[in-house]
Order: structure tokens, then C-alpha cells, then sequence
């Protein structure tokens, strides 16, 4: 459906006006209300930990609901290791999160195998699950990771949410 | 009265003459080597009940493919009344590699056995539950033996899986124990002579 | 007090004949009665079954809010009363011992920080050490080096523990707990990172010696550092150790015997909670822990309150340490002056011929240690941490082993927690101060 006779003005002549500011309003609610899904696992946790707690707040960006909820989480932060036994676990717990949803992939563990190449450390959790952001570092300091999510929110806000459910 | 460790290690091959070779001391550590792997568990017993040693620290397993008993099982010893430490040696052979089980007497070497089992292959009589603790139920192999490669072997299990990680030319160093110039340069471990 | 008994088949609900006949069905029904936990016996699982059917299998999968890593519990419970317990380890398996056995043993020392990432000096110290007994060079070691592990190693533990106890705390509900000790590792991350440039995973350490000098005014830093941690140790005090809630969570729970406690395997903080007086640091004295003066708390009934209480105390020795060894720290130098095993200077590498082959025989081939058999134990925060290395002489090691006191910790689980309530899993979890880098290896 045409999202312009849908509205009722027509959008050649007007621009997509409205659409794109529905669109900055719900990706502005979006962004500054982040929730991660702490997939910690290993000694990035540690600094994912650090993130959460008092100076290095990542509550300042609106992220400090780390529930362990798949359901209710934006963001699926994957700090450690990630090994061939774990590797199910992650997927589905992946799988469990509501769309829309994103990957940070924090440390050198999680976005290539880091410096574990073994027979049982799956080299980089990108070949289980899609992933929109690589963090370096072992482990990334705190700062790298509201870094990371600063990135994550300036992508979050270019993404064209309305455009998307009325395309044909 | 607290004895040395040499002495309790002298006073066990006494007990044992015939299947105990002579203490051997290194660093300020005594090893005691046990000849025939079928008398562990009588021998383990002695040395708890007579000799004290109440904590058993580690259990583990070295793999050596060119001997004729592959596999050597080192226990670490530790009593706290003589406040001495003693290993303990033994090795078995690859084909029905059998050994009895120590949980009875220690509890700390349930799950070290099971370990052992897991990485090493080495089954263990009596153990009240011999299953894979580190990898999952289903891996088909064993993978701290020498014959098993670093990156590991591609492998389905249900829904987990394995692939191999890419080495890009191999682990850049030595092999262990060759003393001649040419064998100690890095480069000359290729893929095919890995162990 | 509430006494639950387990229903046989005599209870009105199992036999219908019975219960029909019975006018007054609630006189029937006795009352309750709690005993203490942790030491019940329970029916086993088969009887239940029969009798009523309601045990749960209950999976505490690998991704669960306590910090306290990929662990995994499988648990039959009926109502809240555990019947089985089984732990599900390795989903942090790395294989670190297989990868030892392909690295030379300076390139080694970057995995022992990720085994216990909590306190990653201690275990760069315990895995040099033991390197170093290998090539018997263990009494050449300078003094000053052996200053700078020692109040390495001190750090590290008032690190570890502090996280202990604020992931203790937070899994028993104490959030303010998590972040005031969280703040204070801040103080000993920004130490560590002055002095090796990373705020944790610093592998500092090197075979011989360490990897470079104390900065200057580091030392005062760190006693700056002692008075302030000392104050939050009382905060921290002042939240749990009088707590109503607290107490109730933890006496009494996870009861271990010394007996238990010894044939388990049991060391560090775990073992002298039950009552064994016994201290690596005191009793098989490495570095310069001879020369110091301090005190080995030791528990008494061995229960999640008594591990509690032994990481305060162990806190304030370890601040004891820390200013002794400041204050005794000699000058000099820091490494050995062999060829064969510490790099030389560059200014030497860049004039001398031999010292040139030397950087390059060890940068290439690594150490050329002897045959034969090691093994060193280290008191870690969490327990003895041992390092068995069989050499076949060469540059890397024919076969590593490590010791873990976390792998054996989660052991005893089972035996703790049989018959116990489901919320005194995370109290004995965080009692016994587990990480998973350090069991998976």
C-alpha cells in the first residue's frame, strides 16, 4: 500500500515529511532506550560489568537494563569466548529476542576467535548469528564499549523503521 | 612424627619392592614411578591409610605415542600431617588402556578421572559416573592426545558442531624435546610433521 | 520453625480409600517444620516418583543472571527442595592446555591471565614461578622482583575478592554491595594499568623477572590506595555482616566438614572455612612470604557465613601485606642476568654480537628449559592454583596441566546442596567464588 494515499497527502509534491519524523521520534525513543542482553561469558564480562557499574555508567545512555531477558532486550552484547558448546546456547537465545534487535560482538573472543585457535573455540560469533558491530580489545575498555554503543545508536537512528513496514 | 618425603617415598618401596622404581628427585621433588599399573588402587590405599596422604592435588595424563605404554597417569600426593608432597607415576598401554578408579578413596578424583577421559581417552574401572565433563556427550574424539591436531576436526553432534580453526601454516615454534639446531628453527614444523 | 516431611504412602493425598473415609481432612495435615539445610537426607528421587510424581527436572541454563559465568546446573526439584544436583561444565573450554603444548613459554603467559580473569597478576606469578623452579633459577630471582610479586599478588587478591563478595551480594539481592566494590577495583585497575598498561590481563610478569620497572610514585599510590580500601572494606562490613536478611541466606548453608572439605580436594578460602588451618603463603613459603608478617583466618563451621567472613579478613591481612612490603621493598635490579633466559638490553642487543644471537635464539625458539618435571602450587584468591609441566626439554612444554580450585569447588557442589531450598544456589555459588575461566580452562 502506498504509504502516502495511506496518510492522505500525496508525497511527491510535500516530501515524505511525516514519515521521516515518525520515523526520527520512534528511532530517537529507540535509541536512547537500548537494552542489552549481557551474553557474558568470559573476562570481557568483567569489563562489561565495569560498563554497568558506577564510572563508567552506562546507564547515562539509557542501557543499564540488563534483565537476562532475551524478550525484553534490544541488544544481544556477546562478551567472551564463544565456544562450539556454548555456540547453541547463544543461537538460541538469539533467537528468543524480539525484532528488531542487534549484535555487538565485544572483545577479540567474540568477533574472531581472539587468541584461542582451538578445537573448541568457534572462531568468531559471526558464524552463528549476524552481527552489527565488532569491538577490539582484550578486553575493549569501557569507554570502547559506550563507544561501540554510540556507533550502534547512530545506526539505530538512520534506520528507516516506517519505509520498511509499508514497502510492498 | 614428620617424616621427609624422601623417606615416606623409601618407606613405600619398601612396602612395594618389587613394582616401585627408585625415587626420583628433581627441583626438590620427589616421583615415585609405579611399574605395574594393575596394583594402583593397593598401592594408592598404602599411601593413604599408612603414609598419610590425604589430598590427592591433581590427577593427569601425558600422552607419548612412541613409547610402548602411551599413556603415563601422574597423581599428586599431599599430606597434610607430614606437609609433604609426593607424585606418583604410572603408565599404561594404548589398546585396552584400563586403570582403576581412585574416588573411592580420594572424592577429588571423580571428576579429575573424568577429565582425564574426556581429553585423554584413558577409561577408568569403578568410576561411579565416567562421562565427558569438559566437552559434550557426543564428540568423537579425545583431544588432548598428539595424534589429534590443535585446530580440531570437523564434527556433528545433534545441533552442535565443530569446524577446524584455520592455522594459516601452523603454530610457529618448536617441537618439544629436539635438541639439533635445524629441528629447534620454527619453520621447519610443518603441517605434516605437527607432533 | 517449619518442618517439611517428605510424604510417604501412608499421606492422605496417596491413598484415596483413606482419604475419602476421613471426615476432617485438615487435621490430617501436620504441621510443618524447617530443619537446618544443607545436612537433610531426602527420599531418593525413584520413591518420590512413585509416591507422587512432582519432581521437576530444572534445567539453571548457561546464561543466567549470577555473575558468575557459563555454568550450568541440572536439578531435580520437587517444589523448591533439591533431590540431585549435577553441574554442567565447559562452555568456556578453551583448550589452553593443548595450545601450551604449541606455544614457546613466554607466549603462554597472555593465556594465564584469562584463566582467573578476576585476579590475572596472581596467576602470570604462579605460572612464571613454576617455569622458573623448572629451570632451577627459582632462587636467583632479585629481591625487588620478589617485592613486586608479592604486592602483585596482594592486589590481585583484594581485587578478587572484592568482586566475590559484591557478585555474592548481588546475587542475594545487596546491588549497593556490587557497585561499592566495583568502585574500589576501579582504584586497583588504575594501579595496574600505571604499571603494566593494561587495567587487567596485564601479563606482567616474565620468566627471570618482570616485564618492566615499578613507575615512579607508585608505591605511594598504593599506600594511598590501602587507607582508602581499608574504609570501604568497613562499608562493605557495615552492609552484610550484621544484615538480618544476610544472616538468614547464610548460615547454616552449604555446610562442608573438614573431612569433606580435604577429601574433595578443597583449597584456599573453601578449605580453611571448615576449619583446616592451612595457608600456602605460611606453611610452603615462596617468594618473600617468609619475611612477612600476617595472619591466616581460619573458619569454624564451614558454612557460606564463615567464607564470607574469611575473604573480609583476608581483605584486611592482604592490606597488612601490602603495607609491609612498601615499606621493605629494596632497590635494585628486577631481572636475572642470564643471557639464556631474559632478553638482553637492546642497547647490548644492538652492540654485542652474543647478545644479539641470544634476543634471537630466545625470541624465536624461546627458552631451551631442561627435562624433566615441575610442579608449583600458588596460593590464588580463589585456592591453590598448580601449574604440572612436563618438559622434554626446548623451547615449549611437551605437556601443561593446570590446577584449577574453581574446577574442584564446583565439585563439591552437589554434596552441598543436597536436600537445600533453590535460593541457596546463588548463596553457595557466590560463597564459593567460582570463575569459570579458571574450571574451563
Amino acid at each position: 500500500m502506498n504509504v502516502t494515499k495511506f496518510l492522505g497527502y500525496d508525497g511527491k509534491t510535500e516530501g515524505n515529511v511525516v514519515i521521516t519524523t515518525l520515523e526520527a521520534l520512534i528511532n530517537w525513543f529507540r535509541k536512547y532506550s537500548i537494552w542489552p542482553m549481557p551474553m557474558g561469558l568470559a573476562c570481557c564480562a568483567i569489563e562489561l560489568m565495569g560498563t554497568g557499574a558506577s564510572r563508567y555508567d552506562i546507564a547515562r545512555f539509557g542501557a543499564e537494563v540488563m534483565r537476562f531477558s532475551p524478550r525484553q532486550s534490544d541488544v544481544m552484547i556477546v562478551a567472551g569466548t564463544v565456544t562450539y558448546k556454548q555456540a547453541q546456547v547463544v543461537k538460541r537465545i538469539y533467537d528468543q529476542m524480539a525484532e528488531p534487535k542487534w549484535v555487538i560482538a565485544m572483545g577479540a573472543c567474540a568477533s574472531s576467535g581472539g587468541m584461542f585457535r582451538s578445537y573448541s573455540v568457534l572462531q568468531g560469533v559471526d558464524h552463528i548469528i549476524p552481527v552489527n558491530l565488532y569491538l577490539a580489545g582484550c578486553p575493549p575498555r569501557p569507554e570502547a564499549l559506550l563507544d561501540a554503543l554510540m556507533k550502534l545508536q547512530h545506526d539505530v537512528m538512520q534506520e528507516p523503521v516506517l519505509r520498511k513496514q509499508f514497502k510492498a | 612424627m614428620k617424616k621427609t618425603v624422601k623417606d615416606l617415598a623409601l618407606r613405600l618401596k619398601a612396602h612395594f619392592p618389587d613394582i616401585i622404581a627408585e625415587p626420583v628427585e628433581f627441583r626438590g621433588e620427589c616421583t615415585c614411578t609405579l611399574l605395574d599399573s594393575n596394583r594402583l588402587h593397593e598401592v594408592a590405599e598404602y599411601l593413604k591409610d599408612q603414609l598419610d596422604f590425604d589430598f590427592l592435588k591433581e590427577a593427569t595424563s601425558i600422552d607419548e605415542p612412541d613409547k610402548p605404554l602411551r599413556f603415563t597417569l601422574v597423581y599428586e600426593l599431599y599430606s597434610y600431617y607430614h606437609r609433604v608432597q609426593l607424585r606418583l607415576k604410572t603408565s599404561i598401554a594404548e589398546g585396552n588402556g584400563k586403570i582403576s578408579s581412585l574416588s573411592d578413596l580420594w572424592a577429588s578424583a571423580n571428576w579429575q578421572e573424568r577429565e582425564i577421559y574426556d581429553l585423554m581417552g584413558i577409561q577408568f574401572e569403578n568410576h561411579p559416573d565416567l562421562r565427558r565433563i569438559l566437552m559434550w556427550d557426543g564428540y568423537p574424539f579425545h583431544p588432548l592426545r598428539k595424534d589429534f591436531p590443535l585446530e580440531g576436526k570437523a564434527s556433528e553432534c545433534g545441533v552442535l558442531f565443530t569446524r577446524p580453526a584455520p592455522m594459516e601454516g601452523g603454530p610457529f615454534v618448536t617441537q618439544p624435546g629436539l635438541l639439533d639446531d635445524e629441528d629447534r628453527e620454527p619453520r621447519s614444523r610443518t603441517p605434516e610433521n605437527k607432533f | 520453625m517449619m518442618k517439611i516431611e517428605s510424604p510417604g504412602l501412608e499421606h492422605p493425598k496417596t491413598n484415596f480409600n483413606s482419604y475419602r473415609e476421613k471426615t476432617n481432612v485438615m487435621a490430617e495435615i501436620k504441621d510443618f517444620e524447617f530443619e537446618e539445610m544443607g545436612s537433610k537426607s531426602v527420599q531418593p528421587s525413584n520413591a518420590i516418583n512413585e509416591s507422587l510424581g512432582d519432581v521437576m527436572t530444572l534445567s539453571m541454563g548457561p546464561s543466567h543472571p549470577s555473575m558468575h559465568g557459563v555454568l550450568r546446573f541440572k536439578a531435580e526439584v520437587d517444589g523448591e527442595i533439591f533431590h540431585r544436583i549435577t553441574p554442567d561444565i565447559g562452555y568456556l573450554h578453551r583448550g589452553d592446555e593443548k595450545i601450551a603444548e604449541n606455544k614457546t613459554w613466554h607466549q603462554f603467559i597472555p593465556y594465564t591471565d584469562r584463566l582467573d580473569y578476576l585476579a590475572p597478576l596472581c596467576n602470570n606469578v604462579a605460572y612464571v614461578m613454576a617455569v622458573e623452579k623448572l629451570l632451577g633459577i627459582a632462587d636467583q630471582i632479585p629481591e625487588r622482583c620478589q617485592f613486586i610479586r608479592v604486592i602483585c599478588c596482594e592486589l590481585a587478591r583484594i581485587s578478587s575478592h572484592l568482586v566475590g563478595i559484591g557478585c555474592f551480594g548481588m546475587d542475594l539481592g545487596a546491588l549497593t554491595v556490587f557497585l561499592l566494590a566495583y568502585n574500589e577495583r576501579e582504584k586497583v585497575f588504575n594501579l595496574c594499568e600505571s604499571l603494566s598498561g593494561a587495567r587487567f590481563t596485564t601479563s606482567y610478569t616474565r620468566i627471570g623477572g618482570l616485564s618492566r620497572d615499578l613507575p615512579d610514585g607508585w608505591l605511594g599510590e598504593v599506600n594511598k590506595f590501602c587507607d582508602e580500601v581499608l574504609k570501604a572494606i568497613d562499608d562493605l562490613e557495615s552492609f552484610l555482616t550484621r544484615n538480618r536478611i544476610f544472616l538468614d541466606r547464610t548460615e547454616g548453608i552449604g555446610v562442608i566438614t573438614k573431612n569433606q572439605a580435604i577429601s574433595w580436594g578443597l583449597t584456599g578460602v573453601n578449605l580453611r572455612g571448615s576449619g583446616m588451618d592451612f595457608d600456602l603463603r605460611r606453611d610452603h613459603p615462596y617468594l618473600v612470604y617468609d619475611r612477612l608478617n600476617f595472619d591466616v583466618p581460619v573458619g569454624v563451621k564451614g558454612d557460606c557465613y564463615d567464607r564470607y567472613i574469611l575473604r573480609i579478613l583476608e581483605m584486611r591481612e592482604s592490606v597488612n601485606i601490602l603495607r609491609q612490603c612498601v615499606k621493605m621493598i629494596p632497590s635494585g635490579p628486577i631481572n636475572i642476568d642470564d643471557p639464556k633466559i631474559m632478553l638482553p638490553t637492546k642497547k647490548r642487543v644492538l652492540t654485542q654480537m652474543e647478545d644479539l644471537i641470544h634476543h634471537f635464539m630466545l625470541a624465536t625458539e624461546g627458552i631451551n628449559a631442561p627435562a624433566g618435571e615441575v610442579y608449583f602450587g600458588a596460593e590464588n584468591p580463589k585456592g591453590e592454583l598448580g601449574f604440572y609441566i612436563y618438559s622434554k626439554g626446548g623451547g615449549s612444554p611437551y605437556r601443561l596441566k593446570i590446577r584449577p580450585p574453581s574446577f574442584v569447588s564446583i565439585s563439591v557442589m552437589p554434596l552441598m546442596l543436597k536436600g537445600a531450598m533453590l535460593a541457596d544456589v546463588p548463596a553457595v555459588i557466590g560463597s564459593l567464588d567460582i570463575v569459570m575461566g579458571e574450571c574451563d580452562r
